[in-house]
């Protein structure tokens, strides 16, 4: 078949500037975070002359990489407040970009395998009613009726003696929800540049004004950094440190099934994340590589250590082969909470720290991030996830607290 | 996997052994004097390079001793291995070749 048969080539969703002189506002990362702040500011704050840069190509980071997981089911208040404003917006999220990017409300349970995770679920799920987050204790009969394919027999080193479940919880199509913002943006007026990497920043004193680009220099007032795993190196540009490790966190699919597996399953005790995409592949995902590194890719015996942990939970996963794996750089902090707020330098701003679930708080990201920006001072949101925490004490733990799989 | 020279047991691979992070972080000298700023410095603030870092290992389930490396954090090559209380190596200049910086056996990604 010769080209000039094919369709025409559909209609391209954002625009390629070239980069302007200058901005009201430079956001660095054209990933989620990065495109659901610049939505925001164009959106709730009319802030439309602003650019988002970004290094590689749009949401090729960890964006492209993660495994699509949504859930507000945190243990701490803040962290219940934000991930459930999060969830809310994923709700109405495709009618108002109008973009239908596949947000499957299938519920996420988070399974129980000793005496410890059962206590610490079920103050979980006390503590997210609380807060207004759906959450249910689920014994390990109602699990296996929820997801027939998962072993709950006590032959296995670790079995199942519950889970939560939240109901509202589910997974994303991750391309199309950073499709849907970025041509949400490019409508509002916002230039996206890719191919577009930071090299330094122009100060004034303490004040930055510009940032000096591979594509040369861009005056600005305010700069966002949403860089994730990146976020120390823009950090050191800028003339400051952040209390973050960046590390490989790998995921893994396997080859195309018929719909096996009705919801998510993640067990942070076995240590195995696990859904099923829409096309039909198992979607796999566990903790991060111990050492620090840029390199987007990890050690294998993680995978086969998730491996094995999917198999003795999914006895049917035993004969599925395994079609690719890779790996993201995840910015992690000490207490596993995000930071979003100002820096030591006037007029930058940061949001990094999402670590390994960065994904799911997109939504809320690019909201208080916008807040922060606009008007300098944070959103009611993400004024507990400052910079300042690690000084003053008042840190978010969620290690071990929210079911985290780090 | 890395394959990791530990200078007790030779080459092992990398599940042999666990991380320890930054390595030449000193506990402080004057603790009662420290600032808040200077705890969280201590506590929360670590080195997070992009390049040639030093980092601490410790061969967990072969001689459980501790010691030091330094890997690039983007190819994950390791560039040395050297004892714990020895200083970093200087990898910039041309005669590394001495006790302090031995150019691990097997020590590729």
């Amino acid at each position: 078949m010769s080209a000039d048969q094919l369709p025409e080539h559909p209609d391209f969703l954002w625009r390629n500037p070239e980069p302007k002189a200058s901005y009201d506002a430079v956001i660095v990362g054209g990933g989620g975070h990065g495109l659901a702040t610049a939505y925001f500011l164009a959106k709730n704050h009319g802030m439309t002359n602003i650019a988002v840069l970004e290094k590689g190509w749009l949401a090729g980071g960890n964006m492209a990489r993660n495994t699509t997981i949504i859930r507000s089911n945190y243990l701490w208040d803040e962290s219940a407040a934000i991930y459930e404003h999060a969830l809310k917006l994923w709700e109405i999220l495709p009618e108002e970009l109008e973009y239908d990017f596949l947000f499957s409300q299938r519920g996420v349970m988070n399974l129980a395998h000793t005496l410890g995770d059962v206590r610490e679920s079920i103050r979980r799920v006390g503590a997210n009613k609380l807060n207004g987050v759906d959450a249910e204790w689920l014994d390990p009969q109602q699990v296996k009726e929820l997801c027939p394919i998962l072993n709950i027999s006590d032959n296995i080193r670790y079995p199942v003696m519950g889970a939560t479940y939240q109901p509202r919880a589910g997974i994303a199509k991750h391309d199309h929800v950073a499709w849907a913002f970025a041509r949400k943006c490019d409508e509002l007026g916002v230039d996206i540049i890719q191919n577009c990497e930071v090299t330094g920043f122009l100060k004034d004193g303490n004040r930055v004004v510009g940032v000096q680009t591979n594509q040369g220099t861009i005056h600005t007032e305010k700069v966002g950094l949403a860089a994730a795993g990146h976020s120390s190196v823009l950090a050191e540009m800028a003339g400051f440190r952040l209390p973050i490790q960046s590390h490989p966190l790998q995921a893994l699919v396997s080859e195309l099934h018929e719909p096996v597996h009705p919801t998510v399953v993640m067990s942070n005790h076995v240590h195995v994340y696990v859904s099923q995409a829409h096309k039909g592949e198992l979607v796999m995902g566990a903790g991060v590589d111990s050492y620090n590194g840029y390199g987007q890719r990890g050690s294998f015996h993680v995978i086969e250590h998730q491996m094995a942990a999917a198999v003795e939970l999914f006895p049917i996963f035993a004969r599925a082969h395994v079609l690719r794996t890779w790996g993201g750089i995840v910015d992690t902090t000490m207490d596993a909470s995000p930071i979003v707020g100002t820096t030591p330098v006037e007029n930058m701003f940061v949001n990094c720290g999402w670590g390994t679930g960065g994904f799911k708080g997109t939504p809320a990201a690019g909201l208080t991030f916008a807040h922060t920006i606009a008007t300098g001072t944070p959103h009611e949101l993400n004024k507990p996830f400052s910079l300042e925490r690690f000084e003053t004490g008042a840190l978010i733990d969620e290690h071990g607290a929210a079911a985290v799989a780090h | 996997m890395l394959l990791i020279s530990c200078p007790n047991c030779g080459p092992r691979d990398e599940t042999e052994f666990h991380y320890g992070g930054q390595a030449h972080v000193a506990y402080p000298e004057n603790p009662d004097a420290l600032t808040d700023r200077q705890w969280a410095e201590y506590l929360f603030y670590r080195d997070n390079t992009k390049g040639a870092f030093a980092e601490r290992w410790v061969h967990s389930t072969g001689c459980r001793q501790w010691f030091n490396m330094l890997r690039d954090t983007v190819s994950y090559d390791i560039q040395a291995i050297y004892k714990m209380g020895q200083p970093r190596p200087d990898m910039e200049r041309a005669d590394v070749n001495t006790s302090a910086a031995t150019t691990p056996e097997g020590a590729t990604k």
